[in-house]
This record gives structure tokens, C-alpha cells and sequence, in this order.
């Protein structure tokens, strides 16, 4: 099976695609998109979070085929002409990384909650990030890291 | 393996019915588990996902017909005033990124006896909508749900819709699991009130081989209801009479011992949703939101 779609604005082909293949699995090993990650392959960590034409999913539970023609925005298509996008740069300044594993997953799950509300409450963010799992920092500095997006995209910080 | 696409549900219904073994696919959030897992490997997947009869929803003499596709995540935004119980329930599904991803119609599919949005429709006196290459059919949810993971649906058939009638008053849900994201219900419990017809009706979730209501349970808080005039004048519902309703709809379960929790877990659980719930849901009626 072939398929076309659109990655971080590009157009890309991959060939010979198994037909039961995720689009997790085609971004990683058939596209060389691997920010996301791949652990739990059941929706329950949220490592391979991305966008399918908008909407926050994660690769892993989106056949490759359901992907045919449509838009996909990895961790990779965040940043800005170059520079780390603002989400990024917080993960980074609040020290919210640790092992990393999680990382691109939740810097894509905080992009769309911050897209979505400006200025997430505590229990918004805890809501948001509930189907991303981190298991070596305990979720206070991920907490900080985005408050400080936040507060920066406000003019703050 | 081979993927089928079709663009319409007149091609859907048709690919359905050359090729019965194939399985239909909506948000993937049950079968991609079960395919990247190595569970399964079904002849032929069908996608639904661009089928646009089955991604819409519309409102017809009191009744929303929801299409098999519409996402948890939509159903929230777009209809949760006219169909409250289920958008709860809907709220509490997984994640973000799964409530943008599965489906009602997935859940009626997977019939799974945790399945959260079984219970409030059942609640709300759900009709399941079915479609073939040869017409189609629709039936209660009580008896499209034969047994765990067992559906009515024969092979050429999909689920078009499901067919519920708008809220006439306050409806609850609730679940007890580990934690409040990414949970596969203990037990879980919807409520309808009704006081236009002054009847109560209910769906217990995860504590049986399928959804089950409570009636006896529902008879006796009725009865409640109607012997002192608590429809009329909203008055409180004495604790003892809260509790006895908990203690039917408990009655009510055929819960199972599993790595979620005992049999007699989850009856206590759902003595305290039941009780909890209507508390909730008299107080909104009381405040009269509903």
C-alpha cells in the first residue's frame, strides 16, 4: 500500500506500507519523524502525540491508511523558523526534562491546550495533560514549565 | 490485510456486504490496540472515518440523532445542553486525545461492559440505529447489547446512528476507578429524571456481562417521588430513602471478581454513585437548571 500525506507542511510519500501499520510506526520508520515516541502503542502514555488536520491524537491509534491525504504536525513541526517554538523553550528553562522520553509528547499536548486557552488554570492543565504520562519527574516542573508558555505568551516572563 | 475507504455510507454499507468479514474502524482507540498488539488480524479493516452520513448529528422532534462517528470531543462542544448524561460521561473518556478519537458508535461496537457512554444511554432510553445494503433497522440499547463484548449487528450491518431523546430533566453519571484520566470504569452509574412523566431511569456500567438498568431501583425512588409530592414541590429526599435506593441498585448489579476490582466492591461502589448521583441530580433540579 502507498500513501501520501502532508507532514509539518510537506508533502510526503512512503511505499510498500503495510496495510495495518500506525502512523506512528510510518512517521518514526518510514518518514524519519522519530519526536514521537513510541512506548505503550494503546493510547496511555501520550508520547506520540501530534495533530491530524488539527485535532490532538495520539499516532499511535490512527491507522497509517486513516492518515492518507490529510495533514500531520509532529514535535518537529513546532519550531518557528528554526528557533525552538515557546512551548520548547519552557520545557527547557523550567527544567521539565528529565530523561525526555515524555518530552515531545507533552510539548505538543501543551501547544494545543495553549492554542486553545490562554491562560489554563491548574485543574485545565492537570485535565490537558492527563493522557501524557511522565514517570521521572512528578509533574511539578512539566506544571511550571507550562505556566511559564503561558505567562511568556501573555508578554509576561 | 486490506483497508477499505469508502467515501459515502452507501459505499460503506455495500463493501460491507461483499466483504462481511471486514471490521469497522471509527477512532481505532479498542482496534489499533488490538492490532498493534498482534491480537488480531482481521481480512479487511473498513474505515469509517470518511463516511460523512455517519460524522453529523441533528435534532428532530425532541429526539438527537447522533451519527456512529461523532467523536466524544464534539459531542462535548456541540451537545452536551440537550444530551447532559452522556456528555458527562463523554468528559470522563481517557484523554484529550482519545476523546478526539473514539467514537459513540465505537463504543456501541465494542460493546464492552466498561463502555462509558453505555450507561447514560441506557438511562436516556437510547435507540441503536443499524444500517445494511438492504435497509435498516434501529432497536433499544437493551437489546443491542446481548452480552459482553456481543452485539446484535449481523456481519453486513454497520451502526449508522444512535437515536436519544433530548434531556426533559436533570441526568447524572459517575465512575470510580484509580484515577480520574485514562481509566477503564470499576463500576459505573447513570441517572435520568424525568419529571414530566415523573419516572426515573437508570444504567449501571462495569458491573455486569452488559449495561443494566436498575428497575426496581427506580420503582421504588418513583414511589418515593410520588408519595410525598417531591415532583411537585422539590422538597428534600430523606437520607433513608437515598440510601435504600443505593442499596436496589447494588441488587441490581451482576458484578464479576476481575483485576479491576470484587464483586463486592464494586456493589458498594455503586450503592454510593447511586446515592451521590441523586443527589446531584435533585440538587440540579431543585436549583431548576434542568
Amino acid at each position: 500500500m502507498n500513501l501520501h500525506l502532508n507532514v509539518n507542511g510537506r508533502e510526503h510519500d512512503a511505499e510498500d506500507v503495510w496495510p495495518g501499520e500506525s502512523l506512528l510506526y510510518v512517521l518514526r520508520e518510514r518518514l524519519g519523524h522519530p519526536g514521537s515516541k513510541n512506548a505503550c502503542e494503546q493510547g496511555e502514555c501520550g508520547s506520540c502525540s501530534v495533530y491530524l488536520d488539527g485535532a490532538l491524537v495520539c499516532a499511535c491509534l490512527v491507522l497509517a491508511a486513516q492518515a492518507e491525504g490529510r495533514a500531520v504536525v509532529t514535535v518537529e513541526g513546532l519550531n518557528e523558523g528554526g528557533d525552538l517554538h515557546p512551548v520548547q523553550q519552557a520545557y527547557l528553562d523550567a527544567g521539565a526534562v528529565q530523561c525526555g522520553f515524555c518530552t515531545p509528547g507533552l510539548v505538543v499536548s501543551t501547544h494545543s491546550l495553549l492554542s486553545r486557552n490562554a491562560e489554563p488554570s491548574d485543574a485545565e492543565i492537570r485535565e490537558a495533560l492527563a493522557g501524557n504520562l511522565c514517570r521521572c519527574t512528578g509533574y511539578v516542573k512539566i506544571f511550571d514549565a507550562v505556566r511559564l508558555a503561558a505567562m511568556r505568551a501573555q508578554g509576561g516572563g | 490485510m486490506e483497508i477499505l475507504s469508502p467515501s459515502s455510507l452507501q459505499e460503506a454499507l455495500l463493501a460491507k456486504s461483499e466483504t462481511p468479514s471486514a471490521v469497522p474502524m471509527a477512532g481505532g482507540t479498542d482496534l489499533m490496540v488490538e492490532l498493534n498488539f498482534d491480537r488480531r488480524r482481521p481480512d479487511a479493516i473498513l474505515d469509517l472515518t470518511r463516511v460523512p452520513e455517519l460524522n453529523g448529528w441533528e435534532r428532530a422532534d425532541g429526539v438527537i440523532r447522533l451519527g456512529a462517528g461523532v467523536t466524544y470531543a464534539r459531542l462535548v462542544a456541540e451537545i452536551a445542553p440537550e444530551l447532559p448524561g452522556l456528555a458527562i460521561a463523554a468528559r470522563t473518556v481517557g484523554s484529550p486525545q482519545i476523546r478526539n478519537r473514539g467514537t459513540v458508535g465505537g463504543n456501541l461496537g465494542s460493546a464492552s461492559p466498561a463502555g462509558d457512554a453505555l450507561p447514560p444511554l441506557l438511562a436516556a432510553g437510547a435507540q441503536v440505529v443499524l444500517a445494511s445494503a438492504t435497509g435498516s433497522r434501529s432497536m433499544p440499547l437493551t437489546a443491542f447489547i446481548t452480552g459482553p463484548k456481543t452485539t446484535s449487528l449481523e456481519p453486513g450491518e454497520l451502526i449508522t446512528a444512535v437515536s436519544v431523546p433530548v434531556a426533559t430533566g436533570p441526568q447524572q453519571f459517575s465512575k470510580i476507578g484509580t484515577r480520574n484520566a485514562m481509566v477503564i470504569a470499576v463500576a459505573s452509574f447513570a441517572l435520568a429524571l424525568h419529571p414530566e412523566r415523573q419516572a426515573v431511569t437508570t444504567g449501571i456500567g462495569s458491573a455486569g456481562p452488559r449495561p443494566l438498568m436498575a428497575t426496581a431501583a427506580e420503582s421504588f425512588l418513583k414511589g418515593v417521588l410520588d408519595e410525598e409530592g417531591l415532583w411537585d414541590t422539590h422538597g428534600p429526599i430523606l437520607p433513608a430513602a437515598a440510601i435504600r435506593f443505593g442499596e436496589l441498585v447494588a441488587d441490581a448489579a451482576q458484578p464479576i471478581d476481575d483485576i479491576r476490582g470484587t464483586i463486592r466492591y464494586r456493589r458498594h461502589a455503586l450503592g454510593v454513585l447511586a446515592r451521590r448521583t441523586l443527589g446531584w441530580a435533585w440538587g440540579d433540579l431543585r436549583k431548576g437548571s434542568r
